[in-house]
């Protein structure tokens, strides 16, 4: 029982268990909840921080043609780049609020007011010092009408913001209990004065310091001298290369010219656990792959025949075949346990070629074949999970075509284009902007068209919502409207799934974005 | 001495003229492509507002002829501009990625183009028999394997089985040569085996063509070994074809090579021009696509210019 309960521990340090899931465990085993936190507080410590190295990651999702101004970052090599030298106001860790450049956050009674306090004595790369100037400026540029940022949809609910001292004040059109969890998104890296003269500077406040950046192949790191938080940024120097190949990529991390990589194809994940000097990482984040119709289209105007293709997608054998396991069912809403205050009593829907068989029959379709757009980049998978679809689609009788479509332009010329196209969402750090983002009648991405006025009341209700519960049951209700009448088709939720060589310490799953979503390089260290 | 000058402005003034057409064909078919930059930097997560204000930031509001001749009177002033996407300037970029290009290709000519010259003189001295057999059967097994199929194989050899070599080929400013060898190692290698069998099969064919002569059965009457005759007498008689297929892949080495870039990672220019292309950042695409034009010409150029040199009848024509 000991090893087992050692074993555990390990796990929770890893990440692979919650702290909750570990204390129900242990509970099971009939231990005491004061020998089980002593175990866990010792799995922890048995991980000392390392100083000094070079720490290098290969990841995948870089281009040439990218830029170091964080509001046109899409893609993770950027992602990763920008979360090493930058810094935002707060961090999202496990639907927790960690306080970064914020040292306190607090709202009024209806959270249409939120106050940020800013941490004193912060130094830029540059030895200027982050102020709450800095902070609103940098807003204003992701926010202001002349915006080209890929956060301006994310706040533009903030009508007013003051800088007074060391703290920022933000007024909203409505409350919204959630407004601190919209800091922690990828773009509002907190640049000098907003980064208005130079957003591709690449100055920010971050662990490691910018030496040289080739765009699409390799960025080199040296530790901020003057980082605030003396807890991390453990390596001397970090690297991120830039590695499309997953062949090349995974070979690297074999041979241990990179110590770090993203996106380990789920084929061969088993396959690299059978190897001595890797490990692999893997978190059950929030990202799903989809399949959209949208509502204003015909056929799929008609909520029968949207039911009927629901019911007909088998969703074990996606996760199975597509993500080779590593990952979980959907239940055609965009939720899952990732999110604080997801309602886990929503029963499964399953694959039921009987019950697709009689929706199909009763929308009245006339038998014309029903398109399904996809391409191969629409996410990892998907012309292989599309082809899934159509089958047992057919098996239920209902006429599923698939038209592949080139990955060049898919994003501007398929999907939010196209009535029905396979599609993925990265996830969002709460339910409120998951939902805000793309299925609110207003929202710029509603990709499937959905227009539901009790829902957007429902959605802007629960914003302003600061009882839990109350929030909770809303979230739900919410969830079962989307999943018995919207356009979204959600077969699969996928883990992320990473790896690292072993002399990489200091790994924390955080579901929330890939490699500990872009803290791998200033939270882990090389032990030798 | 004369005609071959003459020829060479001609080719060369041909080849401006072509260029010319090449960067309006660029243009048109960049243009052709669905979707715009700001769409492209911005994918997934373009809003309207955002769209439009990245387009007037780009100039891409403009008619398309105007962008084209602003862009034609900057270049021709030496101007290539700035990326569109990430304002990165574009002669600098290019030059280092230039010398990338040019130092992989330059490392698998050195190896291949001796080694299939080699291989097609022993190939042909030993017409049907094992020697001959061997070389082709290996050489046309290499070019017969996709070069990404190649790549994955030597870097499974040559980085886990065997692991003398690194699979990530990048190579950046401050490594030293041998550094930089040592990086490109594996993608020499996998270009050495793609280009080997057409410059060694058109070797073989040229010298054997060449054997057919009466001067050659002369040469060999008057006693010299086989493999004098071929380097003496068959082999300068059979340059042309040769040049002609090694300037070829001379320019396959330089403009054709993304597929072992991107496999590798190597920072070269055919990488950067896909990504460019795949943003339809015109400026960036315009130039890479010339350089590669030029290349193409100017060793076409050089291969008719040796051809010539290489035969006294078109040297001294009537």
């Amino acid at each position: 029982m000991a090893d087992q309960l050692k074993k555990m521990a390990g796990m929770v340090a890893k990440g692979a268990l919650t702290r909750r899931e570990f204390n129900a465990r242990a509970s099971a085993l009939g231990v005491s909840a004061a020998l089980a936190s002593s175990v866990l507080a010792s799995a922890a410590r048995a991980d000392e921080p390392v100083k000094g190295g070079t720490l290098i990651a290969g990841i995948q999702g870089g281009e040439s043609t990218n830029s170091l101004d964080p509001a046109l970052a899409a893609s993770d090599v950027p992602f990763m780049i920008n979360s090493t030298w930058g810094e935002m106001l707060v961090d999202v860790d496990h639907g927790a609020l960690q306080l970064r450049l914020a040292e306190e956050v607090s709202s009024n009674a209806d959270a249409s007011e939120w106050k940020f306090k800013i941490r004193s004595g912060v130094e830029y790369h540059d030895g200027r010092t982050v102020t709450a100037e800095d902070v609103v400026a940098t807003l204003m540029r992701h926010t202001g009408d002349d915006a080209q940022s890929g956060a301006q949809g994310i706040v533009k609910g903030i009508s007013a913001m003051k800088a007074e001292g060391d703290m920022v004040t933000l007024t909203l059109e409505s409350g919204n209990a959630d407004l601190p969890f919209l800091m922690a998104d990828y773009h509002l890296v907190i640049q000098p004065g907003g980064g208005m003269d130079n957003p591709a500077a690449g100055i920010g406040a971050g662990a490691y310091k910018i030496v040289a950046n080739e765009p699409g192949v390799r960025t080199t790191f040296e530790r901020h001298a003057n980082y605030w938080d003396s807890a991390t940024a453990h390596a001397d120097m970090v690297e991120i290369l830039t590695i499309n190949d997953n062949t090349a990529r995974t070979a690297a991390l074999q041979s241990g010219q990179i110590h770090l990589m993203n996106r380990v194809d789920p084929k061969i994940a088993d396959l690299l656990k059978g190897v001595g000097s890797v490990t692999i990482e893997r978190a059950a984040g929030p990202g799903h792959y989809v399949f959209i119709m949208r509502r204003d289209a015909a056929p799929f105007d008609n909520n029968d025949l949207r039911m009927a293709l629901k019911m007909s997608i088998n969703r074990q054998e996606m996760v199975d075949k597509i993500l080779g396991g590593m990952g979980s069912r959907g239940n055609d809403f965009p939720i899952n346990a990732a999110y604080p205050m997801f309602d886990a009593t929503i029963p499964q829907r399953e694959y039921d070629a009987g019950a697709a068989a009689d929706f199909y029959k009763k929308s009245g379709h006339d038998g014309s074949p029903i398109i399904l757009q996809v391409a191969p980049g629409a996410f990892p998978g998907a012309v292989d999970a599309a082809n899934l679809f159509a089958a047992s689609a057919q098996a239920a009788g209902i006429p599923l075509e698939l038209k592949l479509e080139p990955d060049d332009g898919y994003w501007s010329n398929v999907w939010n284009v196209a009535p029905f196209c396979a599609s993925y969402w990265g996830g969002r750090p709460v339910q409120d902007q998951m939902y805000s983002t793309a299925y609110l009648s207003s929202a710029d991405w509603n990709d499937t068209a959905f227009k539901d006025p009790h829902f957007d009341e429902v959605l802007v209700k629960a914003r302003g919502e600061l009882d839990p519960a109350k929030r909770t049951a809303m979230y739900s209700e919410l969830a079962n409207i989307l999943r018995d009448t919207g356009g979204l088709i959600c077969p699969m939720f996928n883990d992320w799934v990473e790896a690292r060589t072993n002399n990489v310490g200091g790994w924390i799953a955080n579901p929330a974005g890939t490699l500990m979503d872009g803290k791998a390089m200033r939270a882990c260290w090389l032990t030798a | 001495m004369r005609p071959v000058l003459k020829l060479v402005v001609q080719r060369i003034a041909l080849g401006l003229v072509l260029l010319l057409a090449v960067s309006v064909v660029i243009f048109l078919g960049t243009e052709a492509l669905p979707g715009d930059t700001a769409q492209a930097i911005l994918g997934q997560s373009a809003t309207p507002v955002s769209l439009a204000n990245l387009r007037e930031r780009l100039g891409l509001n403009e008619p398309a002829w105007y962008r084209y001749s602003t862009w034609l009177w900057a270049a021709l002033h030496g101007d290539l501009g700035v990326a569109l996407t990430n304002g990165v300037d574009i002669a600098t970029a290019i030059g280092q990625r230039l010398g990338n290009t040019l130092f992989l290709a330059t490392s698998a000519a050195v190896i291949a183009v001796p080694l299939a010259i080699i291989l097609g003189l022993v190939a042909a001295r030993y017409n049907g028999r094992w020697p001959d057999k061997l070389i082709s059967g290996i050489t046309l097994t290499t070019i017969s394997l996709p070069e990404f199929v190649a790549a994955y194989f030597v870097i499974y050899l040559l980085t886990q089985l065997i692991p003398i070599f690194q699979p990530v080929a990048m190579v950046f400013p401050g490594m030293g040569f041998w550094e930089r060898l040592h990086a490109v190692a594996l993608p020499v290698i996998v270009l050495v085996m793609v280009v080997l069998a057409h410059m060694m099969r058109m070797t073989r064919a040229a010298i054997l063509n060449v054997m057919q002569s009466a001067y050659i059965e002369t040469a060999e009457l008057k006693g010299l070994t086989p493999m004098q005759v071929i380097w003496r007498h068959a082999f300068p008689n059979a340059v042309a074809p040769i040049v002609a297929v090694v300037i070829l892949n001379l320019a396959y080495l330089v403009v054709g090579v993304v597929v072992v870039e991107v496999v590798f990672g190597y920072n070269a220019l055919g990488q950067y021009l896909v990504d460019h292309v795949a943003k339809r950042d015109l400026p960036v695409v315009q130039a890479v696509g010339l350089i590669f034009a030029a290349v193409y010409i100017g060793l076409n150029i050089l291969a008719d210019v040796i051809s010539i040199v290489s035969n006294p009848r078109l040297r001294h024509p009537k």
